[in-house]
């Protein structure tokens, strides 16, 4: 078996303990929340934390509020969120690839936090520690080289959640509370370019829930692509918000995920469906632009020019499933 | 694999302070001025509990049976069931949440015991494959797997078997094919035993598992 380090485990009761834990611990903190992306990163020695604190037994964090702005706790279970029918009707998109995490063992176990803010992924980190240094390890952990790019001073491990995309689609926004009191900002700012620093969360913070606006006549979708049906991660993906005025698109909000560090929001090709019709030319032209901005790296499962490709084709099927 | 491989010197908080270990850690915290966790710090200085590194206790509800064990924060529940009372059904294999040989029910649903610190099943209801049912008084879904011939090398079994109950309580007797594929889709079988761990779970269903 793999030991997990050692560390100190502390279990406050509500969000302000944790935040003043946190605040005196400083960054050899780790929260603990479902434990599926965290525990297995230590016991490969790619994390270290002298502490854990842990979630468990803090009171608030698993609200499920869906009356005019949908609030979702941090820590309610990715389980929890998939048996919401009401959460299925209202937010399609976003119940859709909740249910396209992993498997239904670690939706049990795992949380809409810690998918939010799971740890991004590469071929040269995830691996166990033997491995990591007999390559000497990579720039994300204890080395000075990113494998993926050699040249590079920034690290490139991908985002991999599922649920970010969505939410940043759905212009959601999350709460982050820290020893100052409370922070609300866009969930794409949440990002930060480097594969290494990828939230830009500080370490005495607390990701405490997610609130979604009203999403008025808009409609959603979610197209996740991996080699297996179930337990992978995505290697691309796209999620695509759309509204109509009459026969026009009056709004069109194309993300990307599982191409690089940061979830790309596609401002240009939305700009190109606005205020034209949903036809043909118009879905290829945004397909092909929003493409353009993914740079993926050969770093995940598949090629990188075909993950490149498929993206595109999945960005046409998602404009295609949102016609009408 | 090593305890704790060694590592450099902190050079004060970088941006990778995090994976440089104790090291680091220690000088975060002298940088931070804060105090240290551990032991030293006693329950009643803090509202909240810390425990660790060391040893703690731990009562467990297991199989409806209550064990006390006394382990490290670190422990998993996996290593805990195992090492501490005996109970081998759950397997390590993968040891990371990819292969679902530790699966067991915590408060009725499954999950991994190797992603779970076994501090964490503290209060909450754990059964294991033994908890389902014993030689003599098979639960359904283990007669159906022994009926159906289930299992090759039998690794992944008792995972399969806990995936399985589960969706059979989950489903009743309605249960489909579909329904036992995505519960099991967290558990590998590479002898690829899974058509007839479906036969077996329909069986189990149909006859009131």
């Amino acid at each position: 078996m793999m030991r997990l380090p050692t560390f100190a485990w502390r279990t406050p009761r509500d969000a302000g303990e944790v935040v003043r834990i946190l605040a005196g611990e400083g960054p050899s903190a780790a929260v603990l929340a479902g434990g599926t992306d965290l525990l297995p990163n230590m016991k490969r020695r790619h994390q270290l934390p002298a502490t854990l604190v842990s979630l468990s037994r803090v009171q608030g964090l698993r609200e499920v509020a869906l009356e005019g702005f949908v609030r979702l706790g941090a820590g309610v279970t990715l389980r929890a969120l998939e048996r919401r029918a009401d959460l299925r009707q209202r937010l399609p998109a976003l119940h859709h690839a909740v249910t396209q995490i992993s498997t239904p063992v670690l939706r049990n176990m795992g949380t809409l936090g810690g998918n939010v803010c799971l740890d991004t992924r590469c071929n040269y980190y995830n691996q166990n520690y033997e491995w990591r240094r007999a390559i000497h390890f990579c720039l994300k952990c204890e080395g000075d080289t990113c494998w993926t790019a050699p040249s590079s001073s920034i690290c490139w491990a991908v985002n991999s959640s599922d649920t970010v995309p969505v939410l940043i689609a759905l212009d959601a926004r999350v709460h982050l509370l820290g020893p100052a009191g409370e922070r609300v900002l866009p969930i794409l700012d949440l990002f930060g370019e480097d594969g290494i620093q990828y939230l830009t969360k500080r370490p005495d913070e607390l990701l405490t829930g997610v609130e979604i606006p009203d999403q008025g006549t808009a409609r959603s979708t979610y197209r996740k692509v991996r080699r297996r049906g179930a337990f992978d991660f995505p290697v691309a993906a796209c999620a695509v918000r759309l509204r109509h005025e009459g026969d026009r698109v009056a709004e069109a909000r194309i993300v990307l995920n599982a191409v690089g560090p940061r979830p790309v929001l596609c401002e240009e090709a939305g700009a190109l469906l606005e205020g034209r019709a949903l036809d043909d030319e118009a879905v290829e032209a945004a397909a092909q632009a929003a493409s353009r901005r993914a740079k993926p790296l050969d770093n995940t499962d598949h090629l990188a020019m075909w993950r490149k490709q498929v993206l595109k084709v999945e960005v046409r099927r998602a404009l295609e499933a949102l016609r009408g | 694999m090593a305890e704790d491989p060694s590592v450099p010197p902190a050079r004060g908080i970088t941006r990778r302070a995090l994976f440089q270990g104790a090291g680091a850690a220690a000088a975060a915290r002298a940088l931070l001025g804060a105090t240290p966790a551990g032991a030293e710090e006693g329950p009643a200085a803090t509202p909240w509990r810390t425990q660790g590194p060391g040893a703690v206790d731990v009562a467990l509800r297991v199989n409806g049976a209550e064990r006390t064990l006394r382990v490290e924060p670190r422990v998993t529940l996996l290593e805990a069931l195992r090492l501490d009372l005996d109970l081998t059904g759950a397997k390590p294999v993968c040891d990371r949440s990819q292969c679902g040989a530790c699966t067991v029910w915590l408060d009725g649903r499954t999950v991994h015991a190797c992603s779970v610190l076994a501090v964490e099943a503290e209060g909450r209801e754990v059964t294991t494959v033994e908890g389902l049912g014993q030689p003599g008084r098979l639960h359904p879904v283990q007669r159906a797997f022994v009926e159906e011939d289930a299992l090759q090398c039998g690794f992944c079994t008792p995972g399969l078997v806990m995936s399985v109950a589960w969706a059979v309580a989950q489903h009743g007797p309605g249960l489909s094919e579909a329904q036992v594929r995505r519960a099991c889709a967290g558990n590998l079988c590479r002898c690829g035993t899974y058509p007839h761990v479906l036969k077996a779970a329909l069986k189990a269903a149909g006859q009131g598992g």
